[in-house]
C-alpha cells in the first residue's frame, strides 16, 4: 500500500507542490533565522573566543565580556599563586579613539596583551607578524578595522595613526571573528595599551589563566574564585554568560524567537491545512479502500508515509535553500550565519512535529470515516 | 440449479429450499440517531440472496436500499436481527476481522466508481490485492488479466481521467472481481452511465452472477436493467414489500434479452405474505 500512498501523494501535483512549498518555506525560514541568530550569538562572544584561553578572571559581578570592570593589578600574582594554575597573564580591554592621518576618528576596542607571551593573540594573521607588537609604537589591527576605517589603501601595514593622541604604527593585520558591536579591534602589548588608555587607578581588565595539564579546568576555575574572591570562569562559561546577557538585554532573542516561532506556526498551519484538505478530498477514495478491506491502521500508515515523505523532501530543499542563502549572503562574514548540526536536528525535530500534527488530524478524520460514505 | 427454480411465493424475501444462501437476513433493524431524532431505516428485513444469482434491490429513494447494502457488507452494524453472509454471522465478528472478511470475500462497485485518480487502470484494479499483501508485480499482472477480461486490455496504463464513464465502471468491475470475491455488492452501477454503457456493465455483472459459488446484489433505480436480474427485491419504507423472479427469457440472455435490451421490467410474480 506504500506504493498506492506515494502515487496518491505525487499524483495530486497541485496539492503536493503546495504542501512541499509550505514545508520548504517553514524549514528554510527556521534554518535561515536560526543560523543568523546563532551567528549573532557567536559574534557576541567573539571577544572571548578570539582570545582562546581556558580561564578568565575578573570582577565577580561582571555580566559580559565587553563590560569591563577593572581589577587590582596584584590580581595576576594572586591567580598565579592558586594551586593548579600553570600560568596567568594580564589583559587590558577598553574602548579607545583612533585618529587617522586624514583626520577621521574611529572608535576601537583596544586589547593589551602580555608582552612576553602575547597570550590572547589572534590565531590568524593576514599580514605581518604578531611578534612585531614588541617593537616601538606597534599595534596590530583586525581585518574589520581595514574595512571600517577606510579600506586597504588607508589601513595597511606601516600606517601610522593616533590612539588617544598617542602614536600607533600598524605592524600586522589579524583575521578574527567579527565583534557583535562591529567595532574594530586594535592589539598592543599590555604596557602600551594601558599607556594609550585614559589614566585611571586600575587598568587591569582580566587575568587570563591556564590550568595545569593534570588539573581539571573547572576545578582550577572554582579554586581561583574561592581563593581570590574574584569571578573566575571557563571560556565556555564566560561565553554563555555573555550570550545570556545579550539575550536578556537586547531584543535579539525575542525578535528571532518570534520569527522562528512564526515560521514553525505558518509551516504547521500550511502543512496541516493542506494535508487535511488532501485527505478530505480523497475521503471517498479512502472510504473505498476501507470498504475493500483496508484497515484504519493501514490507511493511517499511508497518511503517515505521505506526510513524512513530503516532510523529508521539504526538509532537504529547505536546508538546501537556507545553505545557499548562507553561502551567498554570509560568505564574507558580513552577515552572521552559523548553520550548525544541532540547529539542523532541532529543525528536523520541528518538521517531524509538523508532519505528525498534519498526519494526526487527517488520521482522526479517517478513523471516524464510515466506509458507508462510498454508497452515498 | 437454484437459478432455474420456478417462481413461487416466498415469505418476506426468504429463498425457497435449496443450498444455503449467500446472504441470509432475518428481522434486521437499523436505526440512526437517538431520542426524538431517531430514525429507523430498516424495520425488520427478511431477505435471502442465493448463490449463483443476481439480485436487484429496488425501491424508492430513502427506502433503505443503501443502508441494507452497507449492513450486508458489514460496513454498518445492525441494531437487531440476524445476518449471515456466506455462512458467517457477520455482526458477531469483531471490527478488524469483519474488515478482513469483507476484503477477502466481497467486491464492491460504486455509483461514482471511486477510482484513485492518480493510479492507472491496472494499478486501481490491483488495489484490493495490494491491501491483502499481494506483491505489487503479481498484483499488477493479475490486474492486467482482469482488465482484459472486461475488455480493457488496451487501457491498462490509462489514468481514470483518460477513460470514459463506461470504461471507468469496467475498471471498477475489474477491481471488484480481481480478488475473486464470492459476493459482489453494487450500488447503482449504471447510474452515472448512458443507456448503452449501462447495458454492457450489467451484462458483465450478469455473467459474474452466473459463475458458480458467487452472488451479486445490485441496488438500482434504473428500470432498463431490471431484466438482467434473477430476482428483484423491492424495498419500501424499510421493509421488503415484494420479491419476484424475473422470467428466464428475460434474465438469462435469451434472444431479446441481451445487453442492448431496454424492455420494461417484468411484472411481479412473487410477493411477501
Amino acid at each position: 500500500m506504500n506504493y498506492v500512498a506515494l502515487k496518491m501523494l505525487f499524483g495530486d501535483r497541485a496539492k503536493y507542490l503546495m504542501l512541499l512549498c509550505g514545508l520548504t518555506f517553514c524549514v528554510m525560514l527556521i534554518v535561515q533565522q536560526g543560523s543568523i541568530f546563532w551567528g549573532l550569538m557567536i559574534w557576541s562572544e567573539s571577544g572571548i573566543s578570539n582570545l582562546n584561553v581556558q580561564i578568565w578572571v575578573t570582577d565577580p559581578n561582571i555580566s559580559q565580556v565587553a563590560e569591563v570592570k577593572p581589577i587590582a593589578p596584584t590580581t595576576v600574582e594572586r591567580v598565579r599563586s592558586v594551586p593548579g594554575v600553570e600560568w596567568a597573564v594580564p589583559l587590558y580591554r577598553g574602548v579607545g579613539r583612533a585618529r587617522l592621518a586624514n583626520g577621521e576618528y574611529h572608535q576601537i576596542t583596544l586589547m593589551g596583551l602580555d608582552a612576553s607571551t602575547l597570550i590572547g593573540r589572534p590565531a590568524h594573521m593576514e599580514e605581518g607578524r604578531i611578534e612585531d607588537l614588541r617593537t616601538p609604537d606597534a599595534v596590530v589591527v583586525d581585518q574589520w578595522a581595514v574595512e571600517r576605517m577606510g579600506g586597504p589603501e588607508v589601513i595597511k601595514v606601516g600606517t601610522i595613526f593616533e590612539i588617544n593622541d598617542r602614536k600607533a604604527r600598524i605592524v600586522g593585520i589579524a583575521h578574527v571573528q567579527k565583534d557583535f558591536q562591529n567595532i574594530p579591534s586594535v592589539y598592543a602589548t599590555f604596557e602600551r595599551a594601558t599607556a594609550y588608555a585614559p589614566p585611571e587607578r586600575r587598568l587591569l581588565s582580566y587575568v587570563l589563566a591556564k590550568a595545569r595539564d593534570n588539573e581539571p579546568v573547572e576545578a582550577v576555575t572554582e579554586r581561583i574564585a574561592e581563593q581570590t574572591g574574584l569571578g573566575a570562569f571557563t571560556q565556555e562559561e564566560f561565553g554563555w554568560k555573555t550570550i545570556v546577557w545579550v539575550l536578556k538585554n537586547t531584543g535579539i532573542g525575542i525578535n528571532f524567537g518570534t520569527t522562528i516561532l512564526l515560521g514553525f506556526i505558518v509551516g504547521m498551519a500550511i502543512a496541516g491545512q493542506t494535508f487535511y484538505l488532501f485527505t478530505v478530498e480523497n475521503l471517498k477514495q479512502f472510504g473505498a479502500l476501507k470498504a475493500m478491506g483496508a484497515s484504519t491502521f493501514a490507511l493511517a500508515r499511508m497518511i503517515i508515509l505521505q506526510a513524512f515523505t513530503v516532510g523529508i523532501i521539504g526538509f532537504g530543499i529547505g536546508i538546501g535553500l537556507a545553505t545557499l542563502f548562507g553561502t551567498l549572503a554570509a560568505s564574507k562574514g558580513q552577515l552572521p550565519f552559523s548553520e550548525t548540526w544541532p540547529l539542523l536536528w532541532i529543525v528536523f525535530g520541528s518538521l517531524l512535529a509538523i508532519c505528525t500534527f498534519s498526519a494526526s488530524i487527517s488520521i482522526i478524520k479517517l478513523a471516524k470515516l464510515e466506509p458507508a460514505i462510498v454508497f452515498r | 440449479m437454484e437459478r432455474d427454480m420456478p417462481t413461487a411465493t416466498v415469505h418476506a424475501g426468504e429463498a425457497p429450499e435449496g443450498p444455503p444462501p449467500a446472504v441470509r437476513v432475518r428481522g434486521v433493524v437499523k436505526s440512526f440517531g437517538a431520542g426524538d431524532t431517531k430514525v429507523t431505516v430498516l424495520k425488520g428485513i427478511d431477505l435471502d440472496v442465493r448463490m449463483g444469482e443476481l439480485l436487484l434491490l429496488v425501491g424508492e429513494s430513502g427506502g433503505g436500499k443503501t443502508t441494507l447494502l452497507s449492513v450486508i457488507a458489514g460496513i454498518l452494524d445492525i441494531d437487531a436481527g440476524q445476518l449471515d453472509v456466506l455462512g458467517v454471522p457477520l455482526p458477531q465478528l469483531p471490527g478488524g476481522k469483519k474488515t478482513t472478511f469483507r476484503g477477502r470475500t466481497m467486491g464492491f462497485i460504486f455509483q461514482q466508481f471511486n477510482l484513485l485518480p492518480a493510479l492507472t487502470a491496472a494499478e486501481n484494479v490491483a488495489v484490493p490485492l495490494l491491501i491483502h499483501g499481494t506483491p505489487k508485480k503479481d498484483a499488477i499482472r493479475r490486474a492486467r488479466t482482469m482488465l482484459e477480461t472486461v475488455g480493457l486490455g488496451d487501457r491498462t496504463e490509462f489514468v481514470p481521467a483518460k477513460l470514459s464513464g463506461g470504461q471507468q465502471q469496467r475498471v471498477a468491475i475489474a477491481r471488484a472481481l480481481v480478488s475473486e470475491p464470492r459476493l459482489l455488492i453494487c450500488d447503482e452501477p449504471t447510474a452515472a452511465l448512458d443507456g448503452e454503457n449501462g447495458q454492457k456493465i450489467m451484462a458483465i455483472l450478469r455473467d459474474v452472477g452466473r459463475s458458480p459459488g458467487r452472488a451479486v446484489i445490485v441496488v438500482t433505480h434504473d428500470s432498463r436493467i431490471f431484466h438482467f436480474g434473477d430476482r428483484i427485491a423491492e424495498l419500501t419504507d424499510g421493509r421488503i414489500v415484494r420479491v419476484h423472479s424475473v422470467p428466464a427469457a428475460h434474465s438469462r440472455g435469451a434472444p431479446g434479452a441481451d445487453a442492448a435490451s431496454t424492455e420494461p421490467p417484468p411484472a411481479p410474480e412473487e410477493s411477501p405474505s
